[in-house]
């Protein structure tokens, strides 16, 4: 009689240990979970509600189910914005890193005098916040007074740095200008791992500086890789400030209100009363960047499984 | 193994989500004054003029219970921009805000506006322009004042101009107006610049007699007809002449530093633009000082007829608090209505909407005007600049309407035309390119639409 009363209490007495157990760690959880999901959560869920409606001036708020999707798929300055996104991310984008990783590599390689000036120096556009820099280089840009006009007038050239046809190149020039010390430090942080104890049988081995760059150094640099292109493709899609500052310093109008999806959508919801055009196309723009973003990130960790 | 790392990789893009999603809730923070215990209200006020902060002085003295605090939220559409974002945020919009003209049918018809003729506006009829009056007095209420009105006229530098042998004053009509341009071109100045500006665009076929917006009594069908509008294309074909002969400058943007330097250096020659530019004109290009002088608009035909370019109303936001918006229109009446209010505007440059200013002797006498050191300029060469000014004002076509989107409309202004500019496209595949998008964006809020 007393024995299974005694292994029934044991039972029980173990499942509220394991009940216990799990509550307490739901406790550490809250301050992440509400932060989280005031943030986060709730701000998506209302995005997408709001995109099934539309505010009009004439008739008010109306449910309109998935029109402002249908619309979006067959509006042209929408995709003409996308498009030029892209062509910014596959363009820019592996510059900027080549340039970052040449950086590191030369401030790791212990040759250069005065590396720290030189490190605190690459990465210090980084910390010029992105308009300040942006108002830099569109005065520097000025084809009149500016530095490129100087140049103009000293070569006899006639560049123009706001042509529509270089327009996304100078802008290229300024985010490569403001990020390249951000993706070298990451580098450069991954290479200094490396013990030095590799490099001293390098050397016995009777490996050459090119030979310890190729078979040590950048394979360890690929892990931060993936890490750099992943935020500078996240980067890229969402380009905002430095187009929408420029906007005024350029002639014609060549940057447009759809210049890239993030303009259009703070354009479309601030002066033109589509807010919920906008959360749509936020939508779809959130999951453009992450399928892409998804098909990197799975790619890179299979080379690393390898 | 593979699960794992398709759930950090999802995780991973999961959390750009956010940061995307984020992007607009960028929320006017500006503090909505309220009635306090001891009765004082404080007023907060969105304006970029640099003649409104002047009036705070005065009218607090005269209202020691009221307290004003002016916030230069932007200029122009940027304030709009954050003013739209407050009233959609529901917190942070102003008790009052600096509206152009151009933009005041929206606020209306969006609903953010107090009606303020029954606090008395309704009989200030015959104190204002007819054509300011007629700005501010929407779907038969009264939302808000004529702060200051813009007649276009036509400002140059004589410098430039005796070089090249012109006498603007004899430059009556379009056709002048193209030789005097190669003739300033030859000196190797261009006669003005344009890169793609709405604004001007309105003001110009304002100014031909076109008329090609109109709203239906009930707001509820627009009239959108630039391409059909005879006016409209005499402006468009006039001005794709000047474009495509390289007589205007269309490489250097308005406003930017690039364009003061040509206004300072003569690089630019004269400015087709409204009559609040002479203080403009002394801060942004110093080294004209003396060499500008002011003279009427050449226009299609050679005979007078003007426009208004940009002018502003000060309005009161729309509140339940009847203590508040008292308080509003009492700050409002003083800004511009009272005589005092005023005066002190118009000595620091303001261009004034009221007749009984443009007529007064004070008015037009003046031959100079002030810097922000007090210190006086004839920035003219002596000449009464408002006198002419105040013709301009008289030369104004009635009849001109808005879009009731306006902001919107010439937000895309550019997109579609500053490519006539830029590039090869022509002007009027540019506007045709324009009339689509409004006439699409019309249809898809709400209204029936004419073209």
């Amino acid at each position: 009689m007393s024995t299974p009363t005694t292994t029934a209490t044991a039972q029980s007495a173990a499942q509220v240990n394991r009940h216990k157990a799990d509550w307490r760690g739901w406790k550490f959880m809250w301050p992440f979970a509400a932060v989280f999901a005031f943030v986060f959560i709730i701000p998506i869920a209302y995005a997408i509600y709001i995109s099934f409606f539309q505010q009009r001036l004439i008739g008010g708020n109306v449910f309109v189910g998935v029109d402002n999707y249908t619309r979006l798929f067959q509006d042209q300055q929408f995709w003409t914005a996308v498009g030029r996104v892209a062509l910014f991310t596959v363009v820019q984008v592996p510059i900027m890193l080549f340039l970052a990783a040449a950086l590191a590599l030369a401030i790791d390689s212990m040759k250069l005098h005065g590396t720290k000036f030189f490190r605190i120096a690459t990465f210090l556009p980084y910390a010029v916040p992105a308009v300040v820099s942006t108002l830099i280089w569109g005065f520097a840009y000025g084809a009149k007074y500016g530095l490129v006009g100087s140049f103009n007038s000293f070569f006899g050239t006639n560049f123009d740095a706001f042509a529509p046809s270089v327009l996304l190149a100078s802008i290229g020039n300024i985010v490569t200008w403001e990020f390249t010390g951000y993706n070298m430090l990451i580098f450069y942080s991954s290479l200094s791992t490396i013990p030095h104890s590799l490099y001293e049988a390098a050397s016995i081995d009777g490996a050459s500086e090119w030979d310890i760059v190729k078979s040590i150094k950048l394979p360890e640099l690929r892990g931060s890789l993936a890490i750099t292109v992943i935020f500078s493709i996240i980067g890229s899609f969402q380009l905002f400030n430095e187009p929408s500052i420029l906007q005024n310093m350029v002639p014609g109008n060549a940057i447009t209100t759809n210049y890239t999806p993030n303009m259009y959508a703070y354009n479309l919801s601030f002066s033109g009363n589509q807010s919920n055009y906008a959360a749509a196309m936020a939508i779809v723009m959130a999951v453009i960047t992450m399928v892409i973003a998804y098909a990197v990130q799975l790619r890179s960790m299979k080379d690393q499984m390898k | 193994m593979k699960f794992g790392k398709k759930a950090i990789a999802a995780v991973g893009s999961l959390a750009m989500l956010g940061s995307i999603a984020a992007c607009g809730s960028n929320s006017g923070n500006a503090n909505s004054g309220s009635a306090s215990s001891d009765g004082k209200v404080t007023l907060t006020v969105w304006a970029w003029d640099s003649t409104i902060p002047r009036t705070v002085k005065g009218f607090e003295a005269a209202n020691p219970n009221i307290k004003v605090k002016i916030v230069n939220a932007g200029t122009s559409k940027d304030e709009y921009t954050a003013l739209s974002n407050a009233m959609q945020a529901g917190s942070g919009a102003p008790d009052m805000a600096q509206i152009e003209y151009y933009a005041l049918p929206e606020y209306v018809t969006r609903g953010y506006m107090q009606n303020v003729a029954d606090n008395g506006a309704k009989d200030f009829g015959d104190f204002y322009t007819p054509g300011t009056w007629a700005s501010v007095s929407l779907n038969g209420g009264v939302y808000g004042l004529p702060m200051d009105s813009g007649p276009m006229a036509w400002f140059y530098n004589k410098e430039v101009f005796d070089k090249a042998g012109v006498d603007p004053t004899q430059v009556k009509s379009w056709d002048e107006f193209y030789e005097a341009a190669k003739k300033i071109r030859a000196t190797g100045s261009y006669i003005t610049s344009d890169s793609g500006d709405a604004g001007f665009f309105d003001s110009m076929t304002w100014q031909n007699g076109a008329k090609p917006f109109d709203t239906s009594s009930d707001g509820k069908t627009v009239t959108i007809n630039l391409t059909g509008d005879d006016k409209v294309k005499g402006f468009v074909d006039w001005w794709q002449k000047l474009i495509s002969e390289d007589l205007i400058d269309t490489k250097t943007a308005g406003w930017t530093d690039d364009w003061n330097k040509g206004l300072d250096n003569g690089s630019i020659a004269s400015l087709l633009i409204g009559a609040w530019m002479p203080y403009n004109l002394l801060s942004g290009a110093p080294n004209g000082d003396g060499k500008w002088r002011v003279t009427q608009m050449p226009t299609s035909d050679g005979q007078p007829a003007g426009s208004e370019s940009g002018g502003s109303s000060l309005g009161i936001i729309k509140s339940d608090d009847k203590a508040k918006v008292d308080a509003a229109y009492k700050y409002l009446e003083y800004v511009t209505h009272n005589k005092e209010g005023i005066a002190t505007r118009v000595e620091a440059g303001a261009f004034p909407a009221d007749n009984n200013t443009l007529n007064s002797p004070d008015f037009l006498n003046v031959t100079s005007i002030t810097d922000a050191d007090g210190k006086a300029h004839e920035y003219f060469g002596g000449q009464k600049f408002n006198e002419e000014l105040a013709t301009a004002a008289k030369n104004v076509r009635a009849g001109y309407k808005f879009l009731p989107f306006e902001v919107y409309a010439r937000g895309k202004f550019g997109d579609f035309v500053g490519k006539s500019f830029t590039d090869k496209q022509k002007l009027s595949d540019g506007v045709k390119a324009w009339q689509d998008d409004i006439v699409s964006y019309a249809k898809q809020q709400g209204y029936s639409v004419k073209e």
